[in-house]
C-alpha cells in the first residue's frame, strides 16, 4: 500500500528531514511474461497503464521505456490544456479529457496542479475572424464553454497585450474557453506512474523495444534491452518514434516527426494570469508558477528525430512576442529545447486497432496531445482490453486514411498545441 | 540549424529551403485503377525513417528549384545532394 500524501505526511516528513519518503513505484526486473505491455512511458503510455489497471483490471501489465518516464514529450512541452476543438469527434475526445483532468489530482492523491486560467486565442486577420467564430459556435453547439471576444474584450482580459491597431498582425479579437487552462507535465506522468505501480503495474525503465515479433497475423512479445518479453497485446504509445515501432511490425502509418521546440524565461513575478495563443504568428505564452514565461514555437518542416529545431523557427516566434508584448523586451531566456512530434496528415491522433491482432497504436497526437493524456489513456485502455474502440475514440481509426473519413482539424480548430 | 548546398546556387542557409519531404514517391500511372488502399498508400503513408533518408527539398527563397537529398534524420547530418531526375546515385 501506498502512503497517503497529504498536510500531515508532510509535517510528519519535514521532521526526518525528508529522508523517509515511500518510493513512488518500484523498479522491477520485467517478468517473463504479461497480459499487456505498453511501450513508451510518457503520459499517454502511464495513463493507459493506469486505466487498463484501475477499470479493466489487468493488472499482469508492464510499461516499458527506453529512458526514463516522462522524458519524452511528456516533459518537453507547453503544458496548454483546452478541447475548443472544431469538430463532434475531436470536442468529444478532448472534452473527455478535460473533464477527467478536473478531478485527477483527487484521484491519483497526486498534485498535478491543473490550473483553469482560461486559454484565449487571438486573431489577426480577417480569415481568423471568421474561423474563430465558426469554432466558438461549433463548440456551444457541442455543450464547450466558448466566448468570442472584441480586441477591447481581449485588452480587458489581459492588459499586456499591444492592441495597437498600428502593428503588423494587429489583434482583431480573440475566443476564450474559461476552463481551459495549464497542468504540471512531470507530475502527471508521476502521478499515473505512481497509481499504477500501486495496482501492481510493472513501470520498467531503461528498456528499449528493439523487435516486435509476430507469429503471422498476430504478436507474439517484445525484443528488449532488458530481453524477451512474451505477451498477446501490445499497445504503442512512442509519440516521435511511433513510425520506428511500427516498421518494427511491418506497418505504415502515416505520420511524419518532426522538431517543436519551447523556451523559458527568467523567473519574474507575476505578470499573465492566462494562456494567450496566437496561431498566425506562431507565439503562445503562460507563466509558469516559478514565474518563468513558457513560450512554444512552431515546427520545422523537416523530418528528424534529432530532439533539436531551427534557430530561425525560435526566432520567428520572439519577434511574435515581442510585438505583441513589448513589456517582456528586456527578458532573458534561460533555456530551450526541442521534441520530437508525429504529426498526422488530419492532425488528429490515432488511437486504433491495427491489421495484426494484439497490436495497437495510440499515436499522431503532433504538437498538441498532453491536454489529451487522461483521457487518451482511458479510451486507449478500453481499447485494448476490450479489442474495440470505445465511441469516443471510434473516430480515430487508422481507416480513415483509407476511407476518406478524415477529421480534418488543421488552421481551424486553432490546433497547434 | 545547417547549411545546404543548392545544386543550382552554391551553400545558403538552411532559412532559404522548404523541405518536402520523402522523395521517389512515385504518382500512379494509373490512377483510375487504383483502389482505396493504394491510394491510402500514396497519399498518405510514410517510411519517416529514423536514419539515412531520401527526401525532397526546394530552395524557395532562392532559385526556387526542386533537388533530392540523402540526409540522416538521426542527427540532421546531409550526405547526398543530387538534382531532380538523376538517379539516386545510391541504392
Ligand atoms: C515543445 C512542445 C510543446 C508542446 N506543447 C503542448 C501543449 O502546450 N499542449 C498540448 O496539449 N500538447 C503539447 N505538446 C504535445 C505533447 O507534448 C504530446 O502530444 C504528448 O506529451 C505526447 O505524450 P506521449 O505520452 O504520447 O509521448 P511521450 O511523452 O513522448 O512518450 C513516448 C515515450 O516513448 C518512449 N519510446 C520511444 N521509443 C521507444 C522504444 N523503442 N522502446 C521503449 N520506449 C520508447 C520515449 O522514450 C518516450 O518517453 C507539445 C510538444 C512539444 C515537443
Ligand atoms: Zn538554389
Amino acid at each position: 500500500m501506498k502512503n497517503k500524501y497529504s498536510i500531515f505526511s508532510l509535517i510528519k516528513n519535514a521532521f526526518s528531514y525528508h529522508e523517509n519518503w515511500q518510493k513512488a513505484w518500484k523498479d522491477p526486473a520485467p517478468k517473463k511474461e504479461y497480459d499487456a505491455v505498453i511501450v513508451g512511458g510518457g503520459g499517454h503510455g502511464l495513463a493507459t497503464a493506469y486505466y487498463l489497471a484501475k477499470k479493466h483490471n489487468m493488472i499482469n501489465i508492464a510499461v516499458v521505456e527506453k529512458n526514463w518516464i516522462g522524458g519524452g514529450n511528456t516533459g518537453r512541452n507547453t503544458t496548454i490544456i483546452r478541447s475548443n476543438y472544431l469538430w463532434d469527434a475531436s470536442a468529444g475526445l478532448y472534452d473527455h479529457a478535460l473533464k477527467i483532468w478536473e478531478g485527477l489530482s483527487q484521484e491519483l492523491n497526486y498534485n498535478i496542479m491543473f490550473s483553469q486560467r482560461g486559454v484565449m486565442n487571438l486573431a489577426h486577420n480577417l480569415q481568423d475572424v471568421r474561423d474563430l467564430k465558426r469554432r466558438t459556435h461549433a463548440n456551444r453547439l457541442n455543450g464547450i464553454d466558448a466566448y468570442y471576444l472584441s480586441t477591447e474584450e481581449v485588452k480587458k482580459f489581459c492588459p499586456i497585450i499591444n492592441t495597437s491597431s498600428n502593428i503588423r498582425y494587429p489583434v482583431l479579437g480573440g475566443t476564450l474557453q474559461k476552463r481551459a487552462g495549464t497542468a504540471r507535465h512531470d507530475a502527471v506522468a508521476w502521478g499515473y506512474a505512481r497509481g499504477a505501480d500501486e495496482m501492481g503495474v510493472d513501470i520498467i525503465q531503461n528498456c528499449e523495444v528493439k523487435g516486435i515479433k509476430r507469429n503471422g497475423d498476430e504478436v507474439e512479445g517484445l525484443e528488449t534491452t532488458k530481453g524477451f518479453i512474451k505477451t498477446k497485446k501490445i499497445g504503442v504509445v512512442a509519440a516521435g518514434h511511433s513510425s520506428v515501432l511500427a516498421n518494427m511490425a511491418g506497418l505504415r502509418l502515416p505520420l511524419e516527426s518532426k522538431p517543436l521546440q519551447a523556451l523559458v524565461s527568467e523567473p519574474v513575478k507575476p505578470i499573465i494570469d492566462t494562456v494567450v495563443m496566437s496561431n498566425a504568428v506562431h507565439a503562445y505564452v503562460s507563466q509558469s508558477d516559478k514565474g518563468e514565461l513558457v513560450i512554444g514555437a512552431g515546427t520545422d518542416d523537416y523530418i528528424s528525430y534529432s530532439q533539436k529545431g531551427s534557430h530561425q523557427i525560435v526566432e520567428g516566434t520572439l519577434n511574435a512576442i515581442l510585438e505583441l508584448y513589448p513589456i517582456f523586451s528586456r527578458m532573458r531566456m534561460l533555456r530551450q529545447w526541442g521534441g520530437i512530434v508525429d504529426i498526422c496528415p488530419d492532425a488528429s491522433p490515432i488511437l486504433s486497432k491495427t491489421s495484426i491482432k494484439g497490436l495497437y497504436f495510440n499515436c499522431g497526437w503532433g504538437t498538441g496531445g498532453f491536454k489529451a493524456t487522461p483521457g487518451s489513456g482511458d479510451l486507449f485502455a478500453h481499447t485494448i482490453a476490450n479489442d474495440e474502440p470505445h465511441k469516443l475514440n471510434a473516430a480515430f481509426n487508422l481507416n480513415r486514411f483509407v476511407s476518406g473519413d478524415l477529421v480534418d482539424e488543421h488552421g481551424a480548430a486553432a490546433v497547434a498545441h | 540549424m545547417f547549411i545546404i548546398n543548392c545544386p543550382f546556387c552554391g551553400e545558403r542557409d538552411q532559412s532559404e529551403f522548404k523541405a518536402g519531404g520523402e522523395a521517389h514517391i512515385e504518382r500512379p500511372k494509373q490512377p483510375t485503377e487504383l483502389n482505396d488502399e493504394e491510394w491510402a498508400e500514396y497519399l498518405f503513408m510514410r517510411k519517416n525513417i529514423k536514419g539515412i533518408q531520401f527526401e525532397r527539398w526546394n530552395h524557395a527563397h532562392g532559385c526556387r528549384k526542386w533537388f533530392n537529398m540523402l540526409r540522416d534524420t538521426s542527427n540532421d547530418e546531409i550526405k547526398l545532394i543530387y538534382k531532380m531526375g538523376e538517379k539516386s546515385p545510391i541504392e
